[in-house]
């Protein structure tokens, strides 16, 4: 029955109370950060909607696992064979060069880079929101997830956990528009900041000097600067450098080497905390191996990690 | 109100949530209706006194969670949309289902401008066309799902 008479406050009076309620959330969640810890919970608590949404998703993915024809998997496992012997052969120059290293790095006095555990991740939501670029993954606290924790695919990195649920997480990824990762150019070492710029295929890299030695097609990886990314993983490709005088800085862009728009399994690393034990000896050791190229671009670094 | 018309409330809203993070290819992605807003529009016209504008800036506020922004941003533009609902039922109610739709098409229009504006001011978002492509197919979805409605409605005699 519809009263004739309304109960309760008037819509102007609900929309205030709303407005207010959204304003100070957004207020609070935005500058204060004061939801980390709810916002799990919240993760937790929709996660089940979220597996339910994917679950068309992932009945096509079955069926097309599952109806493939006899000659699609003789072919595939030829590949599959080739393809491991040709990485086993790898393995083997990889065993003899990271015992090398090891002796290398004892010579130097600095830690010795061991295992890193990782564990496989599969995604189960992406973001249909087009101002944030994020995934939920089905690992959470269960499974030992951190915030904060560096996530890679089979090509480089893709982003880091941001909220941490029971058994779901959020990943920002790096092309996010609020997320930014040190990096050095592979070729010399040069240090920048690959900001995302909310575009799927594009970083962009603030407060680059004119006289860098940035060229089209340099290998960008993660410098470890930050503490949050482990070393030497690719994050991207420079596609674009524009060094145009009328600009205070130069124009530099490039492209994440990891496959951002079809991601489907992801890593999760658990990087070492070997730092407090070597700390010493790091200090000392790191500026003669690396920082004695040229130390552009300091500017950037106060803002890394979002 | 019986528990079983509010379970069914329940069921189109959450059926309208999960449509809109169901994951989609990216070129169809950017049309992507905005089926919550279209849902909640639907039942404020119907009934008034039980979904409002609380209801909506709830609603949205699960919205926010499991799309991952800013706590707030969709709980505001979806409270804003559905109070110009709510102090206009009357009129909207007499007009035909396409002009209507059109009138869900303004209303979607406004609460993508919102969220827009929000993150603009927020994060610095910059305004592409393609943030506002969900109006057009939200101006197609409305008569459809306004007969899907108002049949559950009818059939389960909701009031």
């Amino acid at each position: 029955m519809n009263p004739i008479f309304k109960h309760g406050p008037s819509p102007q009076h609900r929309l205030m109370l709303v407005l207010f309620c959204s304003a100070s959330l957004i207020f609070f969640d935005h500058k204060m950060n004061s939801f980390e810890n709810i916002r799990g919970y919240l993760q937790s608590m929709v996660s089940p909607l979220q597996y339910l949404a994917t679950t068309p998703k992932q009945v096509m993915t079955w069926a097309a696992e599952n109806i493939v024809t006899r000659r699609q998997l003789l072919s595939d496992n030829q590949a599959y064979k080739v393809a491991e012997l040709r990485f086993h052969q790898q393995l083997l120059a990889l065993e003899i060069i990271k015992k090398e290293n090891e002796r290398l790095r004892l010579l130097l006095a600095s830690p010795i880079r061991g295992e890193v555990k990782k564990m496989v991740a599969e995604i189960i939501s992406v973001d249909s929101d087009p101002y944030s670029q994020q995934v939920v993954i089905n690992r959470g606290s269960d499974d030992g997830v951190f915030e904060g924790q560096p996530v890679i695919d089979d090509e480089g990195i893709v982003g880091q956990v941001l909220h941490v649920g029971i058994n779901s997480s959020r990943v920002i990824l790096i092309t996010d528009v609020t997320h930014a990762v040190p990096v050095r150019v592979s070729r010399n070492g040069v240090r920048l900041v690959a900001s995302g710029t909310g575009q799927i295929d594009r970083l962009t890299h603030n407060f680059v000097q004119h006289s860098t030695d940035v060229r089209t097609g340099d290998l960008l990886v993660t410098s470890g600067l930050g503490d949050k990314y482990p070393e030497g993983y690719p994050v991207a490709r420079v596609t674009k450098v524009s060094q145009n005088d009328a600009n205070a800085f130069a124009l530099v862009q490039s492209e994440p080497v990891a496959k951002i728009d079809r991601l489907r399994y992801l890593l999760l690393l658990w990087p070492e905390k070997a730092a407090e034990i070597f700390a010493p000896s790091q200090k000392v050791v790191t500026p003669n191996l690396r920082d004695s190229k040229k130390s552009e671009n300091n500017t950037g670094l106060n803002n890394v990690d979002t | 109100m019986s528990i079983r018309n509010l379970l069914i409330i329940i069921f189109t809203t959450v059926i309208a949530l999960i449509a809109s993070i169901m994951p989609l290819p990216p070129s169809i992605d950017v049309f992507r209706p905005d089926w919550v807003l279209v849902v909640l529009v639907y039942w404020c016209l119907a009934l008034p006194a039980r979904v409002n504008v609380i209801t909506a800036g709830f609603v949205g506020l699960l919205l926010d969670v499991l799309l991952g922004s800013i706590l707030g941003v969709h709980t505001m533009a979806m409270a804003i949309a559905v109070y110009i609902i709510a102090g206009n039922f009357q009129k909207i109610r007499n007009f035909s289902v396409w002009q209507q739709s059109l009138i869900v098409g303004v209303l979607s229009a406004l609460y993508h401008l919102i969220v827009f504006w929000m993150q603009r001011f927020l994060i610095d978002a910059v305004f592409l066309p393609s943030y506002l492509y969900p109006v057009i197919t939200t101006i197609v979805l409305w008569p459809w799902a306004f007969l899907l409605l108002r049949k559950v409605r009818r059939h389960f005699r909701i009031t």
